[in-house]
């Protein structure tokens, strides 16, 4: 059959390039790994020429399928069904670059094009390495190019083409039969994008992952060519790179919580979430390696962990491939991918085979070598750096091991066939003993910057060290003390130790800032070392705080006594708003002023109006919901915060509900006299007086009518009370209306007549309405100190830079 | 021995000790039916939604109250009661799990997953569905 209006000539260029950028990265890898071998000066320059030609063959084919498929997608080549499942023509375009990053294979193509970029900076600035870190960032090129092949071999699928066209991806599909099967509508429009990621966290949070995640590659590569060839001097080469890589991927990391935070409806930046998790504990190790490399440069120890670390760091980056992409997290994890099921086995194998081809070879070079590997037999000085620098690294790594044990349950599950599941609280089983660490850490990161390497005389060290030892435990002690933290929800001893925390950190933050005014004179750029650890610590105090004091402010306590008899009820966090009621939430009264629907971004904005009871201050958030697409109902929260130097007010639509129904119910009438009361289904009213021309109500009535009102006190089941003052107005026999109504409650109420004068029986109408009522329901917290840890990742960042130009700047003078 | 060894052997030992006594801590996937020979203990269901019976949610009235019926692959049937607002797709989701225990022959629920049929997915099945979905 024919198929109207397909291109079929970019997916044909783009199948095309993806062999190709296979085959030329394994021609690169076998060359690369020829010229490393290779003693003849020669002989290696040759084969050293012909991999850089297959590497700039594999580069240019690698973005140049990159730009395709951004071609097909930003012109709608619905006929891809990467293009039709990723995108739609009324995304906006700025969110197109997310599409990409959406699929599996976009998102192994970006990590493809790191690769591409960090592999010409080494071969530009690292001559002498060049051979053996290209040969690993090829290899792993290689993998990665098999993810996105899509050919059959012995009818199993290796790797997901993100060329194919839907029609060969999905033949059994009806509307194939249709010749014009593109302009059919759905097919038109195109899938869209996960509503989630219609974020801009979401356009420049995966790069910066993807970039840290890419560059561990480079201190994996040095530890591979320090042990193939027996050459050690590669630690001080791999320092400023383990430095890069440690800042990029920590940033990743926090714009991802900065993401979760900003439009995930979870409540928080961190969750302990397995994907979180997963790219955390690279993180962990390659923190651990960094400070044993620098360990080595400086004292000779050390030297093996160093490559431990860094082979293990890479390892784990690709096992965390494994965990999020292969499904396997399913069940635990809100946000890792699944995929599709016919290829669950071939993908699955082929992410384990990722991991294993780089881990068990590294090993076994490892532990072959381990004996070679020079190290110190003599016994470090307590008081010595390296000392406790090691000790802290190995806290790191432990910690490490202790979240990817706990992040690994699922892997268990399949292995041994259990079916363990995670505890009650899983954020309590990872916080109650990460905090041990960060006690630790803080108090490390405090002191042992102070000591010297190998020996620091004893009052030398004891003499710098009191200043910021006593502020800082004036500072904690004013924290504790005032700070009003009392987390006593897991008990004192948990309590305990986030005092104990606050004063590592704060430790930790003083001590470090103290360091570069005593000791390095406010010499900055040589302080990148201290710089990293304030904003480390600071960081350690804003999530300590932010997490411990942490508080619902959307506190339903009306509603939650009247309907639930069960003793301990669960926390009831979400407060329901109806439109243009002013309703009571603790500290602020709160209303749902209005919503408004952004076209554009297809949004509805809630304005959600705050006054603060005490101080009068008032303002507006503007929560949005996004209706959610890809064939699932409802919609999806958007938060929004009010920035306090010192704390945030962040707050999400729940759920809500609109009025769209006409309105069929009816009045019924109750005869009543002053003091009766009424029941309606949610509540009961109570007529209190009857006014007759009330002043208060003049302008509801003309001179010469006279009016009649109620004084009607409505009492809800939740124990709001409402007042409403129906009436009517006479005037020559003639009788209007004058209806009233209470929104929340639904309710329409209407005085009908006068039945009886002398017994002073009247009659009233009561309308229970079902489609009055606009109303959301709210969550609110306060964060206190949240800009802390957003600050401290800054300034961490700031100070690897700092490091990494200081390295950088020496290895430059020690070359010349 | 050295200091260094000393204390990485004590770390170590605390590391182990951490994860040993994490297991300990642990919960398990359960059928409905093995849930409720297990009442108080905190489980973790895997179940669906019973489309069959309603799902009880008024925000007006309470938003923090939520009881639907979960039925498992086994066909055994559980009330839930979920004190907290109705998760916005729940409706369409494919499986949910559910964590929480069983009080009085109803499923108290703490905290529910849901695994939506086509979040990051391409599944056949539903793409069909989202295209005949333009139909209409």
């Amino acid at each position: 059959m024919h198929y109207n209006g397909e291109h079929l000539l970019q997916g044909q260029l783009g199948h095309f390039l993806a062999v190709l950028s296979l085959a030329s990265s394994l021609v690169a890898t076998i060359s690369f790994y020829k010229a490393n071998k290779a003693n003849n000066p020669i002989e290696k320059s040759s084969w050293l020429k012909y991999a850089r030609i297959s590497f700039l063959i594999e580069t240019v084919a690698v973005f140049s399928i990159f730009a395709i498929l951004y071609y097909l997608v930003a012109n709608h080549y619905h006929e891809y069904f990467f293009a039709w499942n990723h995108s739609s023509r009324s995304l906006q375009p700025k969110y197109l670059l997310a599409c990409i990053w959406e699929d599996q294979s976009g998102s192994f193509l970006l990590w493809n094009m790191w690769h591409c970029v960090l592999g010409w900076i080494i071969i530009w600035k690292q001559k002498k390495w060049e051979a053996p870190l290209l040969t690993v960032i090829n290899f792993a090129q290689f993998c990665l190019a098999t993810m996105l092949l899509g050919v059959y071999i012995f009818n199993v699928k290796i790797g997901n083409e993100p060329f194919i066209l839907w029609r060969n991806h999905m033949p059994d599909l009806p509307l194939f039969t249709n010749p014009d099967y593109l302009q059919l509508p759905r097919v038109f429009e195109g899938n869209d994008l996960n509503t989630l990621l219609q974020n801009y966290w979401m356009v420049i949070h995966p790069p910066i992952l993807f970039l840290g995640f890419a560059s561990t590659i480079i201190p994996f590569g040095f530890a591979y060519a320090g042990l193939v060839n027996k050459d050690h001097s590669w630690v001080k080469s791999s320092l400023p790179w383990a430095g890069f890589s440690a800042a990029v991927l920590g940033t990743g990391i926090m714009m991802g919580a900065a993401w979760a935070y900003e439009s995930l409806s979870f409540g928080g930046y961190w969750a302990w979430d397995p994907v979180e998790n997963a790219s955390l504990v690279p993180w962990l190790t390659l923190i651990a390696g960094l400070h044993t490399n620098i360990i080595y440069k400086s004292t000779g120890y050390s030297l093996r962990s160093t490559y431990f670390f860094y082979i293990i760091s890479f390892v784990l980056v690709l096992y965390s491939t494994f965990l999020t992409r292969s499904g396997i997290l399913g069940d635990t994890s809100v946000h890792a991918f699944t995929i599709d099921d016919k290829n669950v086995v071939a993908f699955y194998s082929q992410l384990i085979g990722f991991v294993l081809v780089f881990f068990i070879p590294a090993m076994w070079l490892f532990f072959r070598n381990y004996k070679t590997i020079p190290s110190i037999q003599k016994e470090e000085s307590s008081y010595s750096r390296e000392f406790w620098m090691f000790i802290g690294s190995l806290v790191f790594f432990l910690s490490a091991i202790v979240i990817i044990f706990k992040t690994s349950t699922p892997v268990f599950n399949k292995v041994f066939k259990t079916n363990i599941a995670p505890p009650e609280d899983p954020e309590l089983a990872y916080n109650q003993i990460q905090i041990f660490v960060a006690i630790i850490i803080g108090l490390l990161t405090a002191v042992t910057q102070y000591l010297r390497y190998k020996d620091t005389p004893k009052n030398v060290f004891s003499k710098k060290i009191i200043l910021p030892t006593v502020i800082s435990f004036l500072v904690s002690i004013a924290i504790s003390v005032f700070g009003n933290i009392q987390y006593d929800k897991h008990g004192i001893v948990f309590l305990g130790a986030i005092h104990v925390a606050i004063f590592a950190a704060v430790y930790g933050v003083i001590a470090n800032a103290s360091y570069i005014w005593l000791v390095l004179k406010g010499k900055i750029k040589a302080a990148g070392a201290s710089v990293a650890h304030v904003g480390f610590a600071l960081c350690l105090i804003g999530i300590l705080i932010s997490s411990s004091k942490k508080t619902v402010l959307s506190w339903n306590t009306t509603g939650v006594a009247m309907f639930k008899q069960e003793k301990n009820e669960n926390p009831a966090e979400n407060i329901t708003l109806f439109k243009g009621i002013a309703t009571d939430m603790g500290k602020y009264m709160v209303t749902y002023a209005k919503d408004t629907f952004n076209a554009g971004e297809r949004k509805r904005f809630y304005e959600i109006h705050f006054e603060n009871k005490k101080t009068k201050e008032t303002f507006n958030l503007y929560p949005d919901v996004i209706k959610n697409n890809k064939g699932v109902e409802g919609f999806a929260a958007n938060p929004a915060s009010k920035h306090y130097w010192n704390k945030d007010i962040f707050v999400y639509i729940s759920s809500f509900q609109q009025n769209k129904k006409d309105d069929t119910a009816h009045f019924q009438n109750h005869e009543l006299k002053v003091g009766d009361t009424i029941f309606y289904s949610s509540g009961f009213i109570v007529l209190k007086s009857v006014d007759v021309n009330p002043v208060a109500k003049k302008d509801k009535y003309a001179a010469d009518e006279s009016a009649l009102f109620l004084n009607l006190d409505i009492v809800a089941k939740d124990g709001r009370r409402y007042i409403a003052t129906p009436g009517i107005a006479l005037k020559n026999n003639q009788v209007r209306e004058m209806p009233d109504s209470v929104v929340s409650q639904s309710l329409v109420l209407k005085f009908n007549n006068v039945i009886n004068g002398d017994a002073g029986k009247l009659e009233i109408g009561v309308k229970e309405s079902s489609s009055i009522t606009d109303l959301v329901t709210l969550k609110v917290y306060e964060f206190p100190m949240i800009n802390v840890l957003w600050i401290g990742v800054v300034i961490m960042v700031i100070g690897f830079i700092l490091s990494i130009i200081q390295r950088n700047r020496k290895s430059a003078l020690t070359a010349v | 021995m050295k200091k260094t060894h000393i204390i990485m052997l004590v770390l170590i030992a605390a590391a182990i000790t951490v994860l040993i006594s994490y297991t300990g801590n642990l919960t398990t996937y359960e059928t409905i039916a093995s849930a409720k020979q297990k009442p108080g203990k905190f489980v973790n269901l895997i179940a669906k939604i019973d489309k069959s019976q309603p799902v009880n949610y008024n925000a007006v009235k309470d938003p923090n109250y939520l009881s639907f019926v979960a039925v498992d692959t086994l066909g055994n049937t559980v009330k839930v009661i979920y004190h907290n607002t109705k998760p916005t797709d729940m409706e369409k989701s494919e499986r949910i799990v559910l964590k929480g225990k069983i009080v009085n022959n109803q499923f108290e629920c703490k905290d529910i997953l849901l695994k939506c049929p086509s979040k990051y997915k391409d599944d056949e099945k539903q793409v069909e569905k989202n295209v005949q979905a333009s139909a209409n």
